[in-house]
């Protein structure tokens, strides 16, 4: 089939390319010590959170970028950032104070504040650039007892908990982005789900990434108490930017004993343009921990965006009986470039873990899977179902599987599963032939392949990431 | 409606139809059969628009229209409809959202609002019924692990969706048991009216016992050679190919 079809079908432009005018207040771009101090004055921290940031500067200064992933990262001029950036205006208390320039941007985004409340009973913590600009459903919540609100507002309301769990599972040294992020984090969300409280609604987050120039380095902290219950989703989606812009954000989620978290992602930042100029690097660490016995976590991801992923949202199985899941679609078009996966580390007994891995890449780009799934000597029982599967829809891509597996345990079962696969003329023609376009049949076959891991999401997002993933690979049939 | 004129089509570099004429009116059914490599399937996918094949010389008209300047899913959206030789998997997607998204398209074409998902369902019912389409097969994924029977079956069911003017159904009967060809050719016939044409495609004569053709074509060396009424189909049944063969070869 025609390349020209396909190629049209992957052409299509980022839709979402845009910049809010909105005044922002920057400081001066590079790193020193005296950055760290003033971003934690800005902020006006208290001074453990100080001492925080800068214990992991100075580690991080003794720290090198990593290279084992199967990435082409181009030279990240770190002294050339700006490490702060905020919106002027104070935070508003309610819609009405919102301003209006930040509406609209949402409105374009199609993430209307007042629909999303009133219809799907979603609270929303917007985070724009570096600040939390807005928090729906607070109060409701916090009758529950539930703690939902930036991370700044967490470090001065609820130090004991932030003190206490803060690094817990991703420490300030694990790597060179993540210690980076601990030294100059702006904002992000807190999330705090009291003892046997199932959360009722679908807690929801939504980041850009700005003004130019500005790294976003977002902090999140997620703690479900025992017998507790959340489901939180995380979106994403950044203007049109030539600059590459660097993100590197913090995700810990720990669930007790006997709690569950789902987390969810739809992340779609700015992948640069047909001939790989420009878009976001995307350098994320996300980790949870099965603490208690019997806790759940499952990391649902939908990533189409960004021109350098390196994400792997991880889990530690600490509590005995304790289960964790990695359902993942990644997209790559164009240029773009992903190295994503999981680590599923057993250490407590009777744990089990399941990963499923949907690799979509098309035009130029490079798709890689990499997931470790380590199973400790006193981790008796421990199962893991590993299954990875990559669908080419060009011949000038690349998709790669590296699953890595270290048991030592001989009671463990350990499964691992992959598929290659190349979208089907035949497919397409018969979709043709049914009155279909090319376009749509894409979409729709594109949509049936990773179905296993829509299906995961909750409803709001399916629908968001079906689109989402046909506006992707829009012109990139092949 | 269907006015083929010395067509000639090409599949990488080889000519296959050399030279094909063929008119189809409304309330027709014709009959194509003949040898293996005659170019039967390839006339279906020309007709359909498969881009593997480069038509080189000729003209189709559809109602007027030329068909060769229409899109696959153009000719889709006119009213031509292929029951695949080999219909293929699409997993992961329903036989419900894909045909919703095929019917729609349809209407959009032909400037009607898209139907309700009730309506949409009731439709469904009605024609599944009218097929003998087994419930559990319409809730799968497109033709997902379907037998090569519901693969023709279903292949009959998403004619009956989306009402077609011309049928081409190619070697429908191929892979079916005795039951199952029953129950094509009942849709088939139950589907047929004055306004729409079918161009069966066919190896043997046993699907003809069910579908009556008005006409039967015999297609050798990517020509037409010989055309006549159903007895025809018995005859080649009893006698082969081989006569016809001798007497192109003769004429030549």
């Amino acid at each position: 089939m025609s390349e020209v079809l396909l190629d049209q079908v992957t052409q299509a432009d980022y839709k979402y390319g845009f910049t809010t005018d909105i005044e922002t207040d920057i400081i001066p771009i590079g790193l020193s010590e005296d950055v760290v101090r003033l971003i934690s004055a800005k902020k006006k921290e208290p001074e453990w959170m100080l001492e925080f940031r800068l214990k992991a500067y100075r580690h991080w200064l003794t720290m090198k970028i990593p290279t084992w992933a199967q990435l082409d990262i181009p030279d990240i001029d770190f002294q050339s950032i700006a490490y702060y950036a905020a919106p002027r205006k104070n935070a508003p208390q309610n819609l009405d104070e919102v301003d209006p320039e930040l509406l609209k941007t949402f409105d374009k985004l199609g993430i209307s504040m007042e629909e999303q409340k009133m219809l799907s009973g979603v609270a929303v913590d917007v985070v724009m650039d570096s600040i939390s600009v807005k928090t729906t459903f607070k109060d409701s919540l916090a009758e529950m007892g539930i703690i939902f609100c930036s991370f700044s507002e967490a470090v001065e309301h609820h130090p004991d908990l932030v003190q206490k769990y803060m690094s817990s599972v991703v420490p300030v040294s694990d790597n060179f982005f993540a210690t980076l992020n601990s030294a100059v984090f702006s904002d992000g969300s807190f999330v705090y789900i009291p003892k046997g409280v199932r959360c009722p609604m679908e807690l929801s987050t939504y980041f850009r990434i700005n003004a130019i120039n500005t790294g976003q380095f977002e902090r999140t902290l997620i703690i479900a108490d025992e017998d507790s219950y959340v489901s939180y989703l995380e979106g994403c989606t950044a203007p049109m930017r030539d600059e590459n812009q660097l993100h590197a954000a913090i995700v810990e989620i720990v669930a007790l004993k006997n709690a569950e978290v789902k987390y969810s992602t739809v992340q779609n930042w700015y992948p640069g343009d047909k001939t790989g100029k420009g878009g976001v690097y995307n350098f994320v660490t996300k980790r949870g921990i099965c603490k208690g016995d019997s806790s759940r976590i499952s990391w649902t991801q939908v990533e189409t965006g960004s021109a350098i992923t390196w994400k792997y949202p991880s889990c530690i199985l600490l509590g005995d009986n304790s289960s964790a899941e990695f359902y993942s679609v990644a997209v790559t078009n164009h240029h773009q470039q992903a190295d994503t996966g999981t680590k599923m580390l057993h250490i407590g007994k009777n744990t089990t873990s399941h990963i499923l891995s949907k690799g979509i890449s098309a035009g130029f780009s490079q798709n890689s899977y990499r997931g470790l799934v380590r199973i400790n000597p006193k981790a008796d029982n421990a199962r893991n179902f590993s299954q990875c599967d990559s669908l080419l829809l060009s011949d000038k891509c690349g998709a790669h599987t590296f699953p890595y597996m270290e048991v030592s345990n001989e009671s463990a079962i350990v499964e691992h599963e992959a598929t290659t696969s190349k979208i089907n003329e035949d497919q397409i023609f018969y979709c043709n032939q049914r009155g279909i376009s090319t376009e749509d049949a894409v979409g729709l076959i594109v949509n049936g392949y990773a179905k296993e891991v829509l299906n995961k999401l909750p409803m709001e997002f399916a629908v968001e990431a079906q689109k989402l993933l046909q506006i992707t690979l829009e012109g990139s049939v092949g | 409606m269907l006015e083929i004129k010395n067509l000639h089509a090409n599949i990488n570099g080889k000519e296959i139809l050399k030279g094909l004429d063929l008119v189809v009116r409304p309330g027709e059914i014709h009959a194509i059969m003949g040898p293996n490599g005659a170019g039967k399937s390839t006339l279906a996918s020309v007709l359909t628009g498969n881009q593997a094949f480069e038509v080189t010389h000729g003209d189709i008209t559809f109602y007027g229209k030329n068909l060769l300047e229409l899109s696959p899913e153009d000719r889709s959206r006119e009213g031509i409809f292929l029951s695949f030789q080999y219909p293929v998997e699409i997993p992961g997607v329903s036989m419900v959202n894909f045909l919703r998204a095929a019917l729609n398209e349809h209407r959009k074409y032909k400037n009607l609002e898209p139907l309700s998902a009730t309506d949409f369902l009731r439709v469904m019912r009605e024609k599944k019924a009218l097929v003998e389409m087994d419930n559990k097969l319409a809730n799968r994924a497109v033709n997902e692990g379907f037998s090569g029977g519901e693969k023709k079956r279903n292949e009959i069911f998403q004619m009956a969706m989306l009402e077609p003017r011309l049928a081409i159904l190619d070697e429908t009967d191929s892979g079916l048991d005795i039951d199952a060809l029953r129950i094509v050719a009942n849709g088939v016939n139950k589907l047929k009216s004055p306004d729409n044409a079918s161009i069966v495609i066919t190896h043997y004569q046993r699907l003809l016992d069910y579908i009556i053709p008005d006409f039967v074509h015999v297609l050798y060396d990517g020509r037409i050679v010989k055309s006549g009424g159903k007895e025809l189909a018995l005859e080649l049944e009893e006698r082969g190919y081989d006569w016809i063969k001798k007497e192109v070869e003769e004429t030549v």
